[in-house]
């Protein structure tokens, strides 16, 4: 499944990001920092054109040789960023898309906490085994 | 398909042109009859035909299309014709069509008919139902001709044997070489046919096709399978569809093929394998990359054609195709974006084969596939179109770069010595893998192919390739405003760089990256790329730089605890180096070291006076992982003297600074961006502008006083640049700290110092210094001052009440600030004494001493010595800048006879205007001032305190007759608070007349008057002589609080000292109303008689002796005037109301007055007043100074009193008639004036009486009041 997942605020910082943990964590954190130019680009297309009825859902920001890297960005401008294998054919674009709209989900329960400053490093529990569950599905 | 059949086509490809260059295939239409005429008409229908788009209506609801047919019209062959189970369509005759000019009968019957059997034979053979007979007729023939049969027959003949049911098979083309209108119409007709039944053979023919193709491919689980098979069999269709430009169609063959081909290495990942695929699992062997300059690489096609292609085959092969047609239409990006996926789904799907793969081999490949999209794309697209559409490029660039240093890592050329001789065997065996360059690009300088050979030939020819590219991609990325990925590159180029041992080059790349990692705040990435960062110092020897990405590391906590402690180490070992020669320090910042947490003030306030001790105790957080021998921590102050004298006095100080002393530095969060870190917090400040004139406030406002820090831009702020110019500022003023160790984690260190200057000290900079290293702290932000003042002794009085009462003992507080005066043993308050307020001493009373910030801190008694002029209070031995408080009790005696005359007047004042009095009660007690001097002891100078004291009492007297008795009576009221006990109340003559007594009827000797209330007193007064013409009074009462249980001592009593004039009765008044004659009582509207008796009393007396006394054969008569006035409009006054009479000076002499009333109201109606007046002539010299008030404001009286005392004129008469002499006696004419009696001197001894006045008979209406 997942192999890395971050959530980013409005400022391009990271709130949240965990990957899974054999795999080298600073290489993820290489790759989502550098499809965050990608989010920038695919957010300042679409900006315009279709302010009302906007797809949050970024689609593939970009692939790499071992991952693919998918991108999704709420209506405050807070980005989520998912790797995966990419030899993991099982998913498609369906299986990303309800992945990121559980993930906004979460995310929005967090926000919901009062005493969750908007802004501040994520640190939930609840977030914790989601982001989990969602690195341990499938595989 | 299979090889026969291959064999065939290609056969056919000698004669026709070759099916490979598919831009040249066109449909085949095969010609069988008269060739000649075909021939000649050739060169118009091949030219024709594709002029016009015809709709072409698809199977399956796929989109109708517009289509231009063309067509490869080829002689009929039998052979032509597909055998069965052939499925090649390229060469698949779509159309037969006969061409015959027969337009005879005979010639029809004898030939052209059977020549038309045995084509149709042929066709049903194959059974071919596409065919088409065209009948060529001319007017020329025509006329050769003359006997024939209409021209119609033949075709009708024709029609009626072949076109069974099926007329349209036959067309007529009439004249087709001639320019006429016929002519045209006929081709039209005929291409029009030609076209339809084209399109209708390609819908019958691609349809059944398809639905073979479709039974192969469902047939693909079945053991023998070959998916090379069914590749050919789909490409065929795909070229169909090239072939007739429908490129899109022709696209998603091959676009199926993929997504076939990847579903069944999918599935064979998931274990479930198709046994052709193990085919494509052979070793890689060749890996000379993606050939795209050929529409269709026939190489390729044939290893695939026999299966013998590896997967890079296929994949090479298929993505050829793609891109072939995707240049076709025009999508040149979409290539890109493909090839991309292609490259890493190729890498992806050998690696889930299991196919043994070379080191480097995918890396070429892929380099080199790269590349060749790079620039095949570039070969069709113009250098503008390309620059737009970097973003769909970029991706390969990077990839190409990043496979090409992977290589050059492989091949040790990226290494400082260059390869060695493992590595340059692995490069022969990788160039041999490319095999030789092919054709098509051997005449290319920049083939892909030959790059890579050379990038791989030599160390400089690899870095020079590997920084062409990496530039390039750099550049493109930062073109299009992807600079995280740009940095990414750059990061790349560092470490190889790095590798190279180039660390100046590596630097820029490493600064640039960190940069942005600190803007957004990416904490790993940080400490990454410091990381590296800081070896690349080490090399470089910019030691106070790697000293401060050491520090930085050291307090990481990304990093793990042995690294952090190796680079503390590091710090630590550069620190306790033997100061080589020069000895100079390197400063740092001090942000990475150790974080300024709180700072403790003591006292809280940062307020001591000069000399004080003030202690400062900082918390400091060490970031270090290891304890850390400090050999001073100094916080450098900066000395401001006062400029707002306001702030001076201790007492604004203390007010103004109520923090508990504790000042919190805002937390710097690591790896929070530098935006969200660095703002500082607003600093806003009030603003007040005066008028330099006259000190009038002109604006005011908020002054945000930080805004350069908040309005910079960011992107200059990176914690790493210290200004190198940083200057510790001068150790004048300076707290130290020496020697000690900070342990990692929150420290605390105590600074003592002792104040000097009076003013304000900020502390600025905080320097820790280890060995030759110093951190400094350069702003220490918030603010944090502390003050020094000094202070001039003080003395303050003030009541401990509101207001001080005078006449009792009431308490007040001294305050003494000592300031900067030590109190010294035998120095003493010197009271000059005022005889009105003598200081009580009471021997119990305690001085109190406080510190400066009311501390309580010690107790200790008064001496007090009085003597008489001075009264001396000894203070308690106080050191500097304490407070000194005592209490004191004092009392005020008002008893000054300046005083009570003042008093006297404003009674006097108030007498004569009693309305006014009454109108506002006088409420505010009276307050005198009572100076007293003091000598302190510090000052060469008395200070001069005044307290105020208010009197609690007023006191009013008025005298009250009873025919010749006389009472005096003295009203006192208390205004203050407080309840008083009032005794030995007297009152005395003070002339001393013997003949004169004063008969107190009070009854009690002791009194309590209440707050706010009044007590009265009421004297008789008696006389046996002649009384005075004035009395002076003298009355005191003794007081004292109702509360206080002992009797104070020898309070003075309060005294009120008036005067009494003309006192004695000299007329009595009576007034009597009678009924009328005969009648019991006064009726309503009824006259009455009013009988007015003036009665002398006393024989002429001094006061009499004024202008009015006459004096006549020893009678003396003063001249009088009455007046009735009835105010309450009871009585109606009819006739006179007043007059003047003459009455003699003599006792018992009486006048009576009679006049008619009438009562105007039933009920007890009480008399009208009588008024008296001395009636004074003209010509006296005060007669225009009346007091006005002494005027009966009655014009009425005015009117009358110009009037001769005779004279006997009704009102009304009177009031027109001597208008003119009331306005003569405006002109200033002398006139007589009317002077009142003083109190007393006139009874009325009918005052308050009533009479009853009953209704009169006649009076029906009766007045109800309800209420």
């Amino acid at each position: 499944m997942a192999v890395c997942i971050a959530v980013i605020a409005k400022e391009n910082y990271p709130l949240y990001i965990r990957s899974i943990p054999t795999e080298n964590e600073l290489k993820f954190h290489y790759t989502v920092h550098t499809s965050l130019d990608v989010v920038d680009e695919k957010i300042s297309a679409m900006g315009k054109a279709l302010v009302d009825q906007r797809e949050l859902y970024l689609g593939l920001l970009y692939p790499t040789e071992d991952y693919k890297v998918y991108g999704y960005v709420t209506n405050s401008k807070v980005k989520f960023v998912m790797v995966v294998d990419s030899s993991n054919t099982a998913l498609r674009d369906n299986e990303i898309r309800s992945m990121f709209r559980k993930l906004h989900n979460s995310y929005t329960d967090i926000m919901c906490n009062p005493f969750y400053n908007p802004g501040d490093r994520i640190h939930s529990r609840a977030f914790d085994n989601m982001v989990t569950s969602m690195m341990m599905q499938v595989c | 398909m299979d090889p026969a059949a291959a064999a065939a086509a290609e056969e056919e490809g000698g004669e026709k042109p070759p099916v490979i260059y598919t831009m040249e295939n066109k449909p085949i239409v095969t010609c069988a009859g008269d060739q000649n005429l075909f021939t000649s008409l050739y060169p118009t229908l091949s030219q024709q035909l594709p002029r016009e788009p015809m709709e072409w209506r698809r199977s399956y609801g796929r989109a109708p299309k517009m289509i231009h047919l063309e067509s490869n019209f080829v002689q009929f062959k039998e052979e032509l014709l597909p055998k069965e189970g052939n499925k090649a369509l390229l060469t698949f005759p779509f159309l037969h069509i006969y061409w015959t000019e027969c337009c005879d009968t005979e010639v029809y019957k004898a030939t052209v008919k059977d020549d038309i059997t045995k084509w149709q034979n042929v066709l049903k053979a194959h059974s071919s139902v596409d065919w088409l007979i065209v009948v060529v007729e001319s007017d020329a023939k025509k006329k050769n001709k003359t006997n024939i049969l209409p021209r119609t027959s033949i075709v009708d003949k024709i029609r009626n044997d072949f076109c069974n049911k099926q007329s349209d098979r036959c067309v007529v083309l009439s004249d087709p070489l001639k320019d006429s209108s016929r002519s045209q119409e006929s081709w039209n007709a005929f291409l029009t046919k030609l076209r339809t039944l084209l399109l209708m053979s390609f819908t019958k023919n691609l349809g059944k096709f398809e639905d073979d193709m479709r039974t192969l491919r469902e047939k693909r689980t079945e053991p023998g399978w070959s998916f090379c098979e069914y590749f050919m069999v789909q490409e065929e269709l795909a070229f169909v569809f090239e072939m007739l430009q429908q490129f899109e169609d022709a696209l998603v063959q091959y676009d199926e093929l993929d997504a076939l081909f990847s579903q069944y290495v999918v599935n064979f990942g998931a274990g479930d394998g198709a046994n052709w695929l193990t085919f494509f699992c052979q070793p890689v062997r060749s890996w000379n990359g993606l050939i795209l300059r050929k529409p269709i690489d026939m190489e390729k096609r044939e290893l695939i054609q026999n299966q013998e292609a590896t997967l890079l085959d296929l994949r090479s092969y298929l993505f050829s195709r793609q891109c072939t047609l995707l240049i076709f239409l025009q999508r040149p990006w979409e290539v890109s974006q493909r090839a991309l996926e292609l490259l890493h789904n190729c890498v992806q799907e050998l690696k889930l084969l299991e196919v043994s793969v070379p080191p480097g081999a995918l890396d070429c490949w892929v380099f080199l596939s790269c590349l060749e999209v790079l620039q095949r794309i570039e070969g069709c697209c113009d250098r503008a179109q390309i620059d737009a559409n970097v973003s769909h490029t970029v991706g390969l660039w990077s990839y190409a770069t990043e496979k090409l240093k992977s290589l050059g890592y492989l091949c040790g050329l990226a290494s400082e010595k260059g390869p060695n001789s493992e590595d340059l065997n692995r490069t022969v065996d990788l160039l041999a893998g490319l095999g030789a360059e092919r054709p098509e690009t051997a005449n290319t300088s920049q083939s892909p192919y030959k790059k890579l050979k050379e990038a791989l030939s030599s160390v400089e020819a690899f870095e020079k390739h590997y920084l062409d590219l990496s530039h390039a991609t750099i550049e493109m990325y930062t073109n299009i405003g992807r600079i995280r990925s740009a940095k990414l590159v750059g990061k790349d180029l560092a470490e190889f760089y790095m590798r190279k041992k180039g660390p100046q080059k590596a630097e820029v790349y490493l600064q640039g990256a960190l940069k942005t990692y600190l803007a957004e705040g990416w904490a790993l990435l940080v400490t990454h790329t410091r990381k590296q960062l800081a070896e690349c110092q080490k090399q470089l020897g910019q030691i106070e730089n790697y000293l401060q990405m050491s520090s930085l590391l050291a307090s990481d906590n990304h990093l793990t605890e042995d690294e952090r402690k190796r680079f503390c180490q590091e710090i630590l070992d550069f620190a306790n180096q033997q100061a080589e020669s020069q000895g100079q320090k390197v400063i740092l910042s001090m942000h990475s070291f150790a974080q300024l947490k709180t700072l403790h003030f003591d006292p809280p306030n940062a307020v001591v006076h000069v000399g004080g001790k003030l202690s400062v105790e900082l918390t400091l957080l060490s970031q270090m992982p290891i304890p850390v021998q400090v050999d001073q921590i100094a916080i450098y102050v900066h000395f401001n003297i006062e400029k707002n004298s306001y702030r001076k006095t201790a007492e604004w100080l203390t007010k103004h600074k109520t923090s508990n002393g504790v000042i919190n530095f805002p937390n710097e969060v690591a790896g929070f961006p530098l935006s969200r870190n660095n703002l500082p917090a607003l600093e806003l400040y009030e603003m007040y502008e005066r008028s330099p004139s006259d000190n009038s406030l002109n604006t005011t406002g908020i002054i945000c006083k930080n805004v350069h820090m908040l309005l910079r831009r960011q992107e200059s702020s990176t914690s790493l640049d210290i200004p190198s110019g940083v200057t510790l500022e001068d150790g004048a003023h300076m707290l130290k700290c020496n020697d000690l160790i900070l342990e990692p984690g929150i420290n605390k260190i105590s600074f003592k110092t002792q104040a000097k200057e009076p003013g304000t000290y900020t502390l600025r900079q905080l320097c820790t210094s280890v060995g030759k290293v110093q951190f400094v702290l350069l702003h220490i932000y918030p603010i944090v001052q502390y003050d020094v003042y000094s202070q001039e002794p003080q003395l303050k009085v003030e009541p401990m009440t509101d207001s001080l009462l005078a006449g009792i003992p009431q308490k007040v507080k001294f305050t003494v600030i000592t300031g900067h005066y030590n109190m010294k043993s035998g120095d003493a308050l010197q009271l000059s004494n005022a005889d009105a307020m003598p200081a009580l001493y009471n021997p119990e009373i305690k001085a109190v001493i406080y510190s400066n910030t009311r501390e309580k801190i010690s107790e200790s008694s008064l001496r007090i010595q009085s003597s008489e002029k001075i009264t001396s209070i000894s203070l308690p031995v106080t050191p500097a800048y304490h407070v000194i408080e005592f209490e004191l009790e004092v009392i005020y005696l008002p008893s000054t006879p300046e005083s009570a005359v003042e008093r006297e007047n404003t009674v006097n004042k108030e007498a004569h205007r009693k309305n006014k009095e009454k109108q506002k009660p006088d409420n505010r007690m009276a307050t005198v001032d009572q100076k007293v001097t003091i000598d302190c002891p510090w000052s060469i100078y008395s200070t001069i305190i005044a307290l105020t004291f208010c009197i609690p009492f007023n006191a009013k007297h008025s005298l009250l007759s009873a025919g010749k008795r006389k009472y005096v009576q003295v009203c006192v009221q208390n205004l203050s608070e407080l309840c008083f006990q009032l005794s030995d109340n007297s009152l005395k003559n003070s002339a001393s007349c013997a003949d004169l007594q004063l008969v107190p009827l009070n009854p009690e000797s002791q009194q309590v008057i209440y707050s706010k209330q009044s007590i009265f007193f009421v004297w008789e007064l008696k006389w046996t002589k002649e009384l005075p013409l004035s009395l002076q009074c003298l009355f005191s009462v003794s007081f004292c609080p109702a509360t206080s249980e002992e009797q104070s001592l020898s309070l003075k009593p309060f005294t009120y000292e008036f005067q009494v004039e003309n006192f004695f009765t000299l007329y009595n008044v009576k007034t009597e109303i009678f009924p009328p004659l005969g009648a019991e009582y006064c009726k309503t509207g009824s006259l009455c008689s009013l009988e007015v008796s003036i009665t002398r009393l006393a024989d002429l007396l001094e006061v009499d002796k004024d202008e009015a006394l006459t004096e006549s054969d020893g009678y003396c008569t003063t001249k009088l005037m009455y007046e009735v006035v009835d105010n309450s409009s009871n009585w109606a006054v009819c006739g006179k109301s007043s007059g003047v009479i003459s009455m003699p000076v003599a006792a018992r002499a009486t006048h009576k007055v009679h006049m008619e009333v009438m009562p105007l109201f039933a009920g007890y109606l009480p008399f009208p007043d009588v008024r008296l007046f001395k009636y004074l002539p003209h010509h006296s010299a005060h007669s225009m100074q009346l007091d006005a008030d002494s005027w009966i404001e009655n014009d009425n009286l005015s009117v009358d009193k110009n009037v001769d005392d005779q004279a006997d004129s009704s009102s009304i008469r009177s009031r027109s008639s001597l208008h003119s002499a009331a306005s003569g006696e405006h002109k200033g004419l002398p006139m007589p004036r009317l002077q009142s009696f003083s109190s007393g001197q006139v009874f009325n001894c009918s005052t308050g009486m009533q009479i009853l006045v009953v209704p009169s008979k006649d009076d029906h209406v009766l007045e109800v009041n309800i209420t």
